[in-house]
């Protein structure tokens, strides 16, 4: 566990220091401000003081910025070489996958902190429902989480960080929206299949206050699956480098 | 602690990187890896250090076996790459806590030890600075500091001088040799004269397998059986002629002509034999006068070269 931290902790830094973490936070700010109290159907629109539109908002720009986060997590270390090294100190390769996913997922929570003023505006403007505000925030992060973890799997399965992200995302729009559109675009079994497959689904649910076993079972399946695979993708790089 | 290699083999694709190799270092003793490039040496340093494991064969150091306590291992290894991977974006100091934390110094004594690997290393100038910014020179001194910094029983050193300056490889090989004294050491290079400086025992690998194992001496005495002496000779009228009872001497098996001009000859004995009385009594008997009579040692190259392009 503490090698999980002092991977966690040094990852974080190297966020703070190369200035993504910076530029991401700000660039989502801006998207979430824009679109939440100026453009289109913005809370002063909807006259409603909840956050509906915000959580809508992130459901999309996370969805396009964690991959970038995570695109450099793994395929940059294996072609520097400094994974290598890093799997010859008395650390293994989960840790090593946990590390990376505990500092991102850090770095999120530290980003959506940052839109709390967000709550507490709308608490002075008019009747809030809070709970559907923190299921609501429940909700963002576990599809970033989710996210986060297609997205180091991704980056272990390639050198290359365009390739990372582009996988990234090939994966991830399929649970943001094709098994959805699936889901409709069929009847019966197979699309209760494709419903349950779908992020969609269970982040509305959660959005909407329902914090139903289903859903978390869900979500947590995703995000082992995904550091599972990237653990894999790490061991078996050992044996085909050089 | 010490390093046991038995019948080690390891694969890539259908080609046999290391083929069934062994050999033991002992406590203390500083190992020098010799071998062409894709001889088999960092694959071999590679599986010792647990990042990679065999197809084949046992590995162990300290007693613990590479495959079911590679923890252990690890905790007391120092490795310098080849490539030497370091975190460019990271200042030395970060780094080096990152490293330190990693292999579980207390909190406490962190900050000593950090200061203790600048000063080794020599990293003082440096340390703020960002790795990246650093010259190869002083990325290879926070490369071997991190290896040191755990103060492991054990080092691994792939190249540690490769592509540093005339005065750099000198203090390296300082530094390495005083760590030497009391740690397990397998250095591996391709300065051979670097080899004889600093290891006590050498191992030449070929093709994934070991060609030579034994300290420097013991390569010369088992390459060279036979005497060889460079002969020069003054007060001849003939080179070709000298040449002739040079050969025609009872204790001398070949002689080489290295320079007619200032008959110069390359004289080899037979088996066991001596030339030096036999060339002297030749002088006197013809009235020359020697100019030089020395003893050509083999060189390491050469023992290396020979037994490495043999197939």
């Amino acid at each position: 566990m503490r090698q999980i931290w002092i991977i966690a902790k040094r990852e974080l830094s190297a966020f703070f220091d190369s200035l993504i973490a910076y530029i991401m936070i700000v660039l989502f700010l801006a998207f979430s401000g824009l679109f939440t109290w100026i453009l289109g159907a913005s809370i002063f629109f909807i006259n409603q003081a909840n956050l509906q539109v915000f959580f809508g908002v992130s459901y999309w720009t996370l969805f396009i910025f964690i991959p970038a986060l995570t695109m450099r997590l793994i395929a940059e270390e294996t072609r520097s070489g400094t994974l290598e090294l890093l799997l010859t100190k008395p650390v293994n390769d989960w840790q090593v996958v946990a590390g990376k996913f505990l500092s991102t997922f850090i770095l999120i929570v530290i980003t959506l902190m940052l839109t709390l003023p967000y709550y507490f505006t709308i608490w002075k403007l008019g009747p809030v429902d809070h709970g559907a505000i923190w299921s609501g925030y429940l909700g963002l992060l576990l599809i970033s989480a989710s996210y986060i973890s297609i997205g180091i799997f991704a980056s272990s399965i390639s050198q290359n960080q365009i390739v990372s992200i582009l996988t990234a995302l090939f994966i991830g729009i399929f649970f943001q929206l094709i098994f959805g559109a699936l889901a409709s675009a069929s009847s019966g079994f197979m699309s209760s299949v494709f419903n349950y497959l779908s992020i969609q689904t269970h982040f509305d649910s959660i959005s909407r206050g329902v914090i139903d076993s289903k859903d978390l079972i869900y979500f947590f399946s995703l995000i082992f699956l995904g550091l599972a695979a990237s653990e894999i993708a790490v061991a078996k790089r050992n044996i085909v480098d050089k | 602690m010490d390093i046991v290699v038995k019948n080690v083999t390891k694969r890539y694709g259908t080609q046999k990187a290391v083929d069934d190799i062994s050999f033991t270092v002992r406590t203390g003793e500083v190992l020098g890896f010799l071998g062409p490039n894709g001889a088999g040496k960092t694959t071999t340093m590679k599986a010792i250090t647990c990042f990679i494991s065999p197809d084949e064969g046992e590995l162990s150091v300290g007693g613990f076996s590479a495959r079911d306590n590679p923890e252990e291992i690890k905790k007391n290894i120092g490795y310098l790459a080849e490539t030497n991977p370091l975190y460019q974006e990271m200042a030395v100091l970060d780094y080096l806590r990152f490293v330190a934390e990693l292999h579980g110094i207390p909190a406490g004594e962190i900050k000593a030890r950090i200061l203790e690997m600048v000063n080794t290393c020599g990293l003082e100038g440096e340390k703020h600075k960002k790795i990246g910014e650093l010259s190869k020179g002083y990325k290879q001194r926070v490369g071997l500091a991190q290896a040191l910094i755990h103060d492991p029983a054990v080092l691994i050193l792939d190249e540690p001088t490769a592509g540093l300056d005339p005065n750099q490889i000198v203090e390296i090989r300082e530094l390495i040799k005083n760590i030497g004294k009391e740690k397990t050491v397998i250095l591996s290079s391709h300065i051979l004269a670097e080899v004889e400086a600093t290891c006590d025992r050498i191992v030449i690998i070929h093709k994934g397998k070991i060609v030579a194992d034994g300290t420097a001496g013991e390569l010369r005495k088992r390459a060279q059986g036979h005497e060889v002496l460079k002969v020069s000779i003054e007060g001849a009228t003939d080179a070709n002629s000298v040449f002739n009872d040079l050969q025609k001497l009872e204790t001398v098996a070949i002689v080489d002509p290295l320079n007619f001009s200032t008959f110069t000859f390359e004289v080899q004995s037979k088996d066991a034999q001596s030339s030096r009385k036999s060339i002297f009594g030749l002088c006197v008997a013809k009235g020359w006068y020697l100019t030089e009579l020395t003893a050509i040692e083999t060189k390491l190259e050469d023992i290396f070269r020979e037994l490495t392009r043999k197939n």
